[in-house]
């Protein structure tokens, strides 16, 4: 095998090693990169803090310190899982009926025809007009957070997976009919399958949306989570605070990530992958 | 025995069937189409390319209603139809073995398929998905797929297509094995004179577009005695019957 032209960007131990050696080495330079990179983020920001010391521009320390306090006295576990509940009752909510209504959608002409300028008003509506609404209408409760979340989120699945049901490919549905598949067989064998990329889009752009309303949702109307952590430290001027609940939920997305959503999505697209 | 309306179990009478395409053109691509199969036999429907050969099949797998006229397909008992399209269709993110069992009703799904996989050169491919299966193999896959169910009637949409000769060549023969032990109802669609006077107990020969029945070729001769010579005699006794078929 030839090996690719030295580019300079790997040490030169590794483009000198056995093949199977510089394939680790190119397993763990991109996680490295990462690294270097994060950490040199942090460097920076240490070194501002520094230079402009003030009470709103904590440095790096100043946050771990009090994420470490807010973690000992269970304060940070109790708001994060408040909030992961939320982000993952909405995402799920928004999920459903947003597929639901994108998929009659895409496989209806004349309803899409019909409900279209719906769905692009309902996409142009500012999540915090939805959320105030939700608030006024059904009281500040969870069931008015997590709606409002979904409403907010649910215009955007239902145009991802009308696109989802314009590309099925009829070949599989007659097929399905000719040997008598079952309701169930036919969506998860046929419909599913076909969908998955449409779903994977619609749930990665959803998360990072999704997250973010909930926290809107929080400072206004509840009584829990990150959102109404932040805005309780916003009234007592506590950045360091603010920024070890931010760091935190963006980490554990992140760990969700990595853990869950880039693991079901290999599982889901393994027939893709052939054998060189 | 049987009442005599169980002997004949597909038959076809299409008035017309009429496509409108999008510019508003209508093409007549059936007219007064009938003809019958009868229990047990193998029958093939030769037309030239484009004649509505397709579409007849699609009629009567039911994928499209919009034509006048009727058909008869057996009713109670096993009435379960099998096709193989003319692309093999197979889904894309099952294996080949996931593919051929989800076809199978729920009192077959968990049958023994060892010996159908063996007879179609599957035994290794179970678990493969199509896409690392070559066109002759996804098409062994589809075969095996519209066996397995143990269907009424077979519909085959000119199975052996865009295959090098000597592949369909195998394929035919694997073909004809696994139809002998089970000889189901079959009707298969071709332009290809040969393989039509190879397999089939009688060919349906169709008109150019819109199409119907030209006439009927019995081929008597049980199968194993078409070799060469034979079928040189067959193919000479099919041309004098209609001249400037095939
Ligand atoms: N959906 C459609 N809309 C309009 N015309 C169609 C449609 N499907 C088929 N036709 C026309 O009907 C005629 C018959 O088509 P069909 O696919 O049945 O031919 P065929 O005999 O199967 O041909 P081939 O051997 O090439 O597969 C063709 O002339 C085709 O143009
Ligand atoms: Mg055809």
């Amino acid at each position: 095998m030839m090996s690719p032209p030295d580019t300079g960007d790997r040490p030169p131990g590794a483009a000198a090693g056995t093949s199977s050696q510089s394939g680790l080495a190119a397993a763990l330079t991109p996680v490295l990169t990462v690294a270097v990179s994060l950490l040199g983020l942090c460097l920076l920001w240490g070194l501002a803090a520094h230079a402009w010391p003030s009470r709103a521009f904590p440095g790096p320390g100043q946050v771990w310190q009090v994420l470490l306090a807010e973690a000992a006295n269970g304060d940070l576990f109790y708001h994060l899982g408040a909030t992961l509940g939320r982000v993952a009752a909405a995402y799920v909510v928004a999920m459903v009926v947003g597929s639901l209504i994108g998929v009659l959608l895409g496989s209806h002409r004349s309803a899409d025809r019909f409900f279209a300028p719906w769905v692009v008003l309902f996409l142009n509506i500012p999540a915090l007009v939805v959320i105030v609404l939700a608030y006024i209408w059904f009281g500040l409760n969870e069931a008015a957070a997590i709606g409002a979340v979904a409403v907010n989120k649910i215009p955007n699945v239902v145009v991802t997976m009308r696109e989802g049901a314009r590309a099925l490919d009829p070949t599989y549905a007659e097929m399905a009919a000719v040997y008598r598949f079952g309701l169930l067989d036919r969506i998860r064998h046929v419909l599913l399958p076909q969908l998955q990329p449409y779903l994977a889009a619609a749930s990665r752009s959803g998360i990072a949306l999704i997250w973010k309303i909930v926290l809107v949702v929080e400072l206004l109307g509840r009584s829990n989570g990150v959102g109404f952590q932040i805005y309780l430290y916003f009234q007592l001027f506590d950045v360091a605070a603010i920024l070890a609940y931010t760091l935190a939920f963006v980490a554990v997305m992140l760990v969700i990530e990595l853990l869950v959503v880039q693991p079901v999505e290999r599982h889901a697209t393994r027939w893709r992958r052939r054998p060189a | 025995m049987q009442p005599v309306g169980a002997a004949v179990p597909l038959r076809v009478d299409i008035a017309e069937k009429t496509f409108r395409s999008a510019q508003g053109v209508s093409i007549t691509a059936l007219q007064d189409l009938s003809f019958e199969v009868r229990q047990g036999e193998f029958a093939c429907l030769l037309g030239p390319s484009g004649c509505g050969k397709t579409t007849t099949l699609r009629i009567l797998l039911g994928l499209d209603k919009d034509f006048s006229g009727s058909f008869h397909l057996p009713e109670g008992g096993s009435d379960r139809i099998a096709a193989v399209f003319q692309e093999p269709v197979l889904l894309p993110w099952r294996t080949v073995e996931q593919n051929v069992r989800l076809a199978l009703p729920k009192s077959l799904r968990t049958k023994n398929l060892d010996g159908l996989f063996d007879t179609l050169g599957l035994a290794g491919m179970r678990s493969l998905y199509p896409a690392e299966l070559s066109l002759g193999l996804a098409r062994r896959a589809a075969l095996a797929r519209a066996f397995a169910t143990e269907p009424a009637v077979l519909f085959l949409d000119e199975p052996f297509a865009s295959l090098d000769e000597r592949t369909a060549e195998r394929l035919r023969h694997l073909l004809l094995t696994v139809w002998s032990a089970r000889p189901t109802t079959a009707l298969m669609v071709t332009h290809n004179l040969r393989e039509a006077l190879m397999l089939s107990d009688r060919i349906i020969v169709l008109a150019q577009r819109p199409a119907h029945v030209l006439g009927m070729f019995d081929v008597r001769l049980p199968r194993h005695y078409r070799n060469p010579q034979v079928m040189s005699d067959l193919l000479r006794s099919f041309q004098q019957k209609f001249p400037g078929v095939a």
